[in-house]
């Protein structure tokens, strides 16, 4: 350990791999030293495990109704109270994390491919791909977000998978201009133009070389996106554009629980509240990777 | 630099800002266009109804240009969108733009209200945040800035209906103005604050900001946290600069290092995020006037959307967007305008 520790804080790296792991361990030393960064990794850590074991946690099945004891108050039996059909907010909300997190995870994985392609090719081909490309991805940031996914949603009928793509459309265009900028700067390295004489094919140096020097960048950025996604995505399930009853996903469930704001306020209390702390997490997360792996930022 | 140089320059970033503007709006009228092709709903049908003949559909289908190919189609809607036709609404029964046009203000009205204290009250902070860095008021800053762009904003809403309407009854319930004002204002600019100054109407008025003032602060809020966050993060860099180092040996305090010189030079970049929360304040409008029943666009859409009114969908959102791709637009106009560096 204390090697390892000494080989990484070495004042002289022999090689660049040795520095960069450097610089990457003493920046995760000053982000975990940051309480805010622990707990934003603690609470988007919690979400993922929440989801996994969802079932065990609950105790009871997120649908059941109870026509006995609807809108009741927290109690030893339903600790969080019931919904408007007796169904137990606790369990709502415990199964409520796997649509999220669902949303959250296709739309990175749409957004950030599509993003990094059209930024890639853009700064290493230039000239007028990069000119169409650019001013394709200037038009799409342009837009407003929610209202083009509100219309999207509309015009194709409410539901995740819809909502998810219609994120996305307006996602991709910030990973985009990362990426081009992260390609412009390296497009005349030394490495790439061995790379180009040893007779590597394009695509393969695109995939190889370019790709894997876009990603940090990328990473931070999607993660600190999350945060907006969870927002968009239960503002639309708010709307009842989104997840569609009667699976449990926060938004809609706020939705419900507004009918019955003034006395039986924790309806809606309970999941919106939910989404603070998925959003709160991945902005805290997202701010501690930007200090680790970008140092102008820290 | 001369003069005349100067306004040369100026034109010619006018020029392009204004080419890139008409690009924008383009591809926004393209985007919703594509989106309204994919529409599983038939607007043929629409017209006809489930029990048209075949040869009524497709005289319909003919009339609407439904046989053309997609780029006369979209060269027409292009055509009828320039001419401020935006098609007539199957649920109000009325032209788009004349519905738009009245529940336009409505939102305007609230955005420029929150954007008001959004500014007044974030510039300050980020400023002192960033003048005490890493201190005790960063952190708090820091933490309210977090919250305010992590929160849900109609959820906050609901929360703030809930402890200052029906607890605390500090403010007016959902809605713009109590009923018995609504009829009685003579004025119509649809901006209730100016109807009632107009007509002279205190009381109504009284009632009116009392509608206004819990929305109005929610939202300042939000654009409060973002406007703060990078005040704060724009100061930090200019900090570090020979010209504050200057102005502090000369013996120029604090407050008048910040408001005098620091800020001139963050003016540019400032004036964008400003503008960009406002755009997403008439954006976010969608969600805030649900909660409140505000009738304003926002709501318009959203009762549209149940109602599969899909013209009037659309047109809001074209408002939407195009006060959006506008406001980019000018901002960076004035950002150029502002700030010698960038010409």
């Amino acid at each position: 350990m204390t090697t390892l520790r000494t080989w990484l804080n070495d004042e002289a790296p022999a090689s660049a791999w040795q520095a960069r792991c450097g610089s990457y361990y003493r920046g995760l030393d000053r982000a975990l030293r940051s309480p805010m960064t622990l707990f934003g990794i603690a609470a988007v850590l919690l979400m993922i495990l929440v989801a996994i074991v969802a079932p065990w946690l609950a105790g009871i099945d997120p649908n059941v109704q109870d026509f006995t004891c609807r809108l009741s108050p927290p109690s030893s039996a339903h600790w969080l109270g019931t919904d408007q059909l007796g169904r137990d907010l606790w369990s709502r909300l415990i199964y409520g994390t796997r649509p999220t997190l669902l949303i959250v995870l296709l739309v990175a994985w749409l957004s950030a491919p599509m993003g990094l392609v059209v930024g890639i090719c853009a700064g290493y081909f230039g000239g007028w791909i990069n000119t169409v490309f650019m001013r394709v991805t200037d038009i799409f940031m342009a837009l407003p977000r929610l209202v083009l996914a509100l219309m999207f949603v509309a015009v194709m009928g409410p539901g995740i998978i819809n909502a998810v793509i219609a994120i996305t459309v307006t996602a991709w265009p910030p990973y985009a201009r990362l990426a081009r900028t992260e390609t412009l700067a390296i497009r005349n390295s030394d490495f790439l133009h061995a790379a180009r004489v040893a007779g590597i094919p394009t695509w393969r140096i695109l995939v190889g070389q370019v790709l894997p020097l876009c990603l940090p960048s990328t990473v931070i950025r999607v993660t600190l996106d999350m945060a907006g996604v969870i927002l968009t995505a239960a503002g639309l399930g708010f709307l009842g554009l989104g997840a569609q009853p009667p699976l449990a996903e926060w938004g809609a469930m706020v939705s419900t629980g507004r009918l019955y704001i003034f006395d039986q306020w924790w309806v809606a209390a309970v999941p919106g509240a939910a989404i603070l702390f998925g959003s709160l997490a991945f902005n805290l997360l997202g701010d501690g990777l930007r200090d680790v792996l970008d140092p102008k930022h820290a | 630099m001369k003069r005349w140089m100067f306004a040369r320059s100026l034109a010619r970033g006018a020029t392009r800002a204004l080419l890139t503007f008409a690009l924008t709006v383009v591809g926004l009228l393209l985007i919703t266009f594509l989106i309204q092709k994919a529409s599983p709903i038939d607007p043929v049908l629409r017209v006809v109804g489930d029990h048209a003949s075949p040869e009524a559909y497709h005289a319909v289908y003919v009339e609407m240009g439904m046989d053309r190919p997609l780029y006369v189609q979209f060269g027409r809607y292009l055509g009828k969108v320039s001419r401020g036709d935006l098609g007539v609404s199957t649920s109000t029964g009325r032209p788009v733009v004349e519905d738009l046009a009245q529940y336009f203000p409505a939102t305007v009205e609230l955005a420029t209200v929150a954007i008001v204290l959004g500014v007044l009250f974030g510039v300050p902070l980020g400023m002192w945040a960033a003048q005490r860095h890493n201190g005790k008021v960063d952190q708090y800053v820091r933490v309210l800035s977090l919250v305010g762009y992590s929160v849900p904003i109609f959820w906050m809403g609901l929360m703030g209906l809930l402890l200052f309407y029906a607890k605390l009854k500090l403010v007016a319930g959902p809605g713009r103005i109590d009923d018995i004002w609504k009829y009685t204002l003579q004025s119509s600019t649809n901006f209730m604050l100016i109807d009632t100054l107009r007509d002279r109407n205190w009381e109504a008025m009284r009632n009116a900001l009392s509608h206004l003032i819990l929305p109005a602060l929610l939202l300042a809020y939000m654009s409060m946290a973002y406007i703060a966050r990078m005040t704060r993060a724009f100061v930090l860099e200019e900090l570090g600069k020979e010209y504050v180092l200057f102005a502090r040996v000369k013996g120029a305090t604090e407050t008048r290092l910040l408001w005098l010189h620091v800020l001139p030079n963050i003016a540019a970049p400032l004036v964008t995020v400003i503008s960009l929360s406002y755009a997403t304040l008439l954006e976010g409008a969608v969600l805030t006037e649900s909660v409140f029943s505000w009738p304003g666009i926002g709501l318009y859409v959203t009762n549209a959307l149940f109602t599969a009114d899909v013209t009037a969908v659309l047109g809001g959102t074209l408002l939407i967007g195009f006060c959006f791709v506008a406001l980019n637009a000018v901002s960076d106009q004035f950002g150029y305008w502002l700030d010698p560096r960038v010409r």
